[in-house]
């Protein structure tokens, strides 16, 4: 039976508490924290981060398709799946497409996944979402947006959670939105966009699911709701007759935020974390429409317990320090211009030439001496024997910090950048930075693993590449 | 193979002061070195048969050296190898001289940094064929991973290792406060040197050298044409580049505590020089202190202090004016400056008014053999240069 495969999710490791957004304007604290992407961090490099956890273990060879869904793709023209399949490091021949526009793109994407399988155009497909959105300063979506990404994989085997059935809905609606020319998300009035729009096109939606598949709120271990905020997501859940202590998940807001059109996968993450096989799982967005899935799970999602997911990466944070720090960070302030030389534009055909071994992290490993060597060479640094390599993969190679520097004159969101000169298991040494760090923390021999981030944006083009960064969790 | 030794000869040398120039223009810096060095050797700008110029980064081709001293149709090359280019720029002089093609010609190293509006070194213009995916690092960073792993191999706590470095930036500006051409003339302690605000941890503001504008040229000819010009003329006796495979960056076997191309680069001219034991030998040394930690390393790597052991050194003075080898009798890239072409020839000036007795209030007694050392790159990855002139 067709189902889902595997699961990962991405919260990054930076949380802003909305005391401290509240603080700057001078406002009453309110509570909770949003997780808040880093500054080379961006919806792909989270997607790939997602992925990754989601595929642990196994093969990319065997993914068939990938489809990246995103409300804030570094593109407007330019697909961003390749990136992110590159990063992973799958195949050439898969069938890949950016699902966007909506929060509701990642369930579709998802449907989309199941159809193909259907449809026997492919055996395993991966399917990734994330989202960096911006509330306008000083209002209720900076407070409540939150970033993050989570995966799925879908196919029919080993499936750790079985598709009873999906039911969907459109609706063309303007509750909330981002034009062509729009930074910042805007809606309308919000009782309008609660009771016409969210209340009104779930409920019909559910209902319509729960009848077609001759079902009721009491069948269900667990309800998965996306919703835009906690009052919504109660009103509507209440609604429909499931229990809100006992059915709804949690929906993070307390702690992550609303990250869009990552949040219905990440809420079904940390559903499944915690679920035990033959539960039924009712899983809900919204955005455009409605999109419903029936899960039921299997005894196999056993197998996938060793996801950092929602728990593992909820646990690792660190609070930014203040509001400005954000506002740094997603470029939403100007700041004064480094007396420092203008970065330089990467050369186009170079990153191209370069997408294995820059996107992938592929170096070689001399078939000679066994050295492996990052990036790729011709000649072998240690036995000089010519082209006799073999492809070599770093990304899931762990290392350790050979030594370091803290540099405060480089040109830096996040001061003072941090380089090492990383040794790792297995051998092979590479020259890079070290994100998502506390430079204090940083010392000769610290283990480190290999994360895939947003390197510069310089010619109008991002370029993307890998740093290094504390054993997460 | 030949050697260079005893081949070849300086009868001539210039050097501007060495600072923030804002008033002077690249032809300026030229035109002041050039002509000091045509009237140390007592030629006419006309003598000169062809000319090597060093610059990294303010001139491309060889052609504002003829334009701002109006050679007249000669010869010109550009030379071009990170921080070794002055010196660079003179070992290809002498070669050209030491085959019997010329027999007066001129090597000049300028920059000018000033005029980029920052502190720090520009970009390297390697843009064009890179994907730019490196770490986000000045040089101050990739040097101060070195003092990092100095620190860790050798257990000295980051006080102890700091105190260590700042010892050596003492010496710097000390010496600096007795040369009227450096940038920097003032003596400093060992206390503002260790509480100086941190450009890259664990190296603060007076463990990195000065950014500077200067030039300084040299005047080469063969040496049995050399006594035609002046009485003490000052021979050449060793020339070696040493260009690493950028082993540091690729192999876990690089140790971060020295400098391989260093290290070779010594031995290579220590061989060509003749030199069996270059901490007796030699009297003096130039050597490129682009920051503390690059000078402690050079001696191990020279062999003027056992592998280890440059913090005794260190500490009994050995390398101070009034010691046994003093290094960076001028003050060095920290006090006199660093504008990266000409500096190979600077630390050349240096040596050759020691090695003549004209070093003033800084004149060491009696030296017969002075080195210069260039570090191209950063570690892991060098260009080095170490050349030998003597008496």
């Amino acid at each position: 039976m067709i189902g889902i495969t595997s699961y990962g999710a991405y919260i990054p490791l930076h949380r802003l508490s909305r005391a401290e957004i509240c603080k700057a304007w001078g406002e009453n604290p309110l509570p909770g924290e949003k997780a808040v992407a880093n500054y080379d961090e961006d919806s792909i490099t989270m997607a790939v981060a997602a992925s990754r956890d989601c595929i642990k273990g196994v093969d990319p060879y065997t993914i068939d398709g990938l489809y990246f869904a995103s409300t804030t793709s570094p593109y407007r023209e330019k697909q961003s799946t390749p990136i992110v399949a590159g990063a992973l490091d799958l195949r050439r021949d898969i069938f890949a497409a950016d699902f966007s526009n909506s929060l509701r793109s990642g369930t579709e994407a998802v449907r989309a996944a199941i159809d193909a399988i259907n449809g026997d155009s492919a055996k395993s497909v991966l399917v990734c979402a994330a989202d960096v959105r911006l509330g306008f300063p000083h209002g209720d979506k900076e407070l409540n947006c939150g970033d993050g990404a989570g995966a799925l994989l879908l196919g029919n085997t080993g499936v750790i959670a079985n598709l009873e059935g999906t039911y969907t809905v459109t609706d063309e609606i303007i509750d909330v939105w981002r034009s062509d020319k729009d930074i910042f998300v805007r809606s309308w009035e919000e009782r309008f966009g609660r009771e016409e729009g969210y209340t009104k096109v779930v409920s019909e939606t559910v209902s319509s699911a729960l009848k077609k598949y001759n079902l009721t709120a009491k069948d269900f271990s667990k309800a998965v709701f996306y919703a835009p905020d906690a009052r919504t997501l109660n009103i509507a859940a209440r609604k429909l007759g499931f229990d809100l202590k006992t059915q709804v998940q949690d929906p993070l807001y307390s702690v992550v935020g609303n990250t869009g059109t990552a949040l219905s996968f990440m809420l079904l993450v940390a559903a499944l974390e915690e679920a035990k096989p033959r539960d039924r799982i009712l899983w809900v967005s919204y955005g455009d429409g409605c999109d419903v899935y029936i899960l039921r799970v299997t005894k196999e999602i056993e197998n996938v317990r060793d996801r950092r997911g929602i728990k593992g990466h909820l646990e690792s944070k660190r609070m930014l320090p203040s509001y400005q720090k954000y506002l740094r960070w997603r470029e939403i302030i100007p700041v004064e211009p480094p007396a420092r030389p203008p970065l330089e534009q990467p050369s186009v055909p170079a990153l191209w030439r370069d997408r294995k071994g820059g996107l992938a992290l592929y170096g070689v490993r001399c078939k000679r001496c066994g050295n492996p060597q990052y990036p790729a060479q011709r000649v072998c640094v240690k036995c000089q024997a010519k082209d006799e390599f073999e492809d070599y993969r770093f990304a899931n190679n762990k290392g350790v910090v050979f030594t370091f520097s803290q540099d405060n004159l480089a040109v830096a969101m996040d001061p003072p950048s941090s380089c090492a000169a990383i040794d790792f298991e297995g051998g092979g040494r590479i020259m890079c930075d070290i994100t998502d760090r506390d430079p204090q923390e940083v010392k000769v021999g610290m283990p480190v693993e290999m994360t895939f981030r947003k390197l510069h944006y310089v010619g109008n083009f991002y370029n993307y590449w890998w740093k290094c960064q504390p054993i997460r969790c | 193979m030949e050697s260079i030794k005893d081949k070849v000869a300086i009868v001539g040398m210039g050097c501007t002061k060495f600072g923030e120039n804002w008033e002077m223009s690249p032809t300026d810096l030229i035109v002041e070195a050039a002509y000091e060095a045509y009237e140390d050797a007592g030629i006419q700008p006309e003598d000169v048969q062809a000319a090597w110029f060093g610059t990294l980064w303010t001139a491309e081709a060889g052609v504002l050296l003829a334009q701002a001293l109006k050679l007249q149709y000669k010869p010109v090359t550009r030379v071009e190898n990170f921080c070794a280019t002055g010196s660079d720029a003179f070992r290809n002089a002498c070669y050209a001289v030491a085959a019997g093609v010329y027999d007066v010609v001129l090597a000049l190293g300028m920059e000018k940094l000033k005029d980029f509006g920052y502190s720090g070194l520009p970009n390297n213009k390697l843009a064009v064929t890179n994907t730019q995916r490196d770490r986000t690092i000045t040089p101050p960073s990739q040097y101060a991973m070195m003092a990092t792993r100095y620190f860790a191999k050798y257990d000295l706590s980051p006080e102890e290792g700091k105190k260590l470095l700042a010892q050596i930036a003492v010496k710097n500006h000390h010496n600096g406060t007795l040369t009227p051409k450096a940038h920097f003339q003032v003596d400093v302690t060992l206390e503002q040197v260790i509480n100086a605000p941190i450009i890259a941890w664990p190296l603060g503001l007076f463990d990195c050298c000065g950014v500077s504008d200067g030039a300084a040229a040299a005047i080469i000819t063969r040496t049995d044409m050399a006594k035609k010009f002046r009485p003490d003329p000052v021979y050449v006796k060793a020339l070696q580049i040493c260009t690493g495979p950028i082993e540091g960056f690729l192999s876990t076997e690089y140790d971060y505590t020295h400098v391989e191309e260093t290290y070779r680069c010594g031995l290579a001219a220590y061989a060509e020089a003749g030199i069996k034991n270059p901490r007796k030998e030699i009297s003096l040394a130039q050597v490129h202190d682009c920051f503390t930690i690059t000078e402690l390393t050079i001696y191990e790597d020279l062999q003027f202090s056992p592998r280890g052991r440059a913090r005794e050194d260190i500490e009994a003075g050995t390398f101070n004016l009034g010691g046994k080898l003093p290094v960076n009798s001028d003050g060095g890239l920290k006090c006199f400056g660093h504008p990266v072409g000409a500096t190979g020839l600077r630390q050349m000036y240096e040596d050759y008014k020691q090695l003549q007795g004209k070093a003033g209030l800084r004149q060491i007694k009696n030296p017969k053999l002075a080195l210069t050392h260039n570090f191209g790159g950063v570690p892991g990855a060098a260009v080095i240069s170490t050349l030998i002139v003597g008496l």
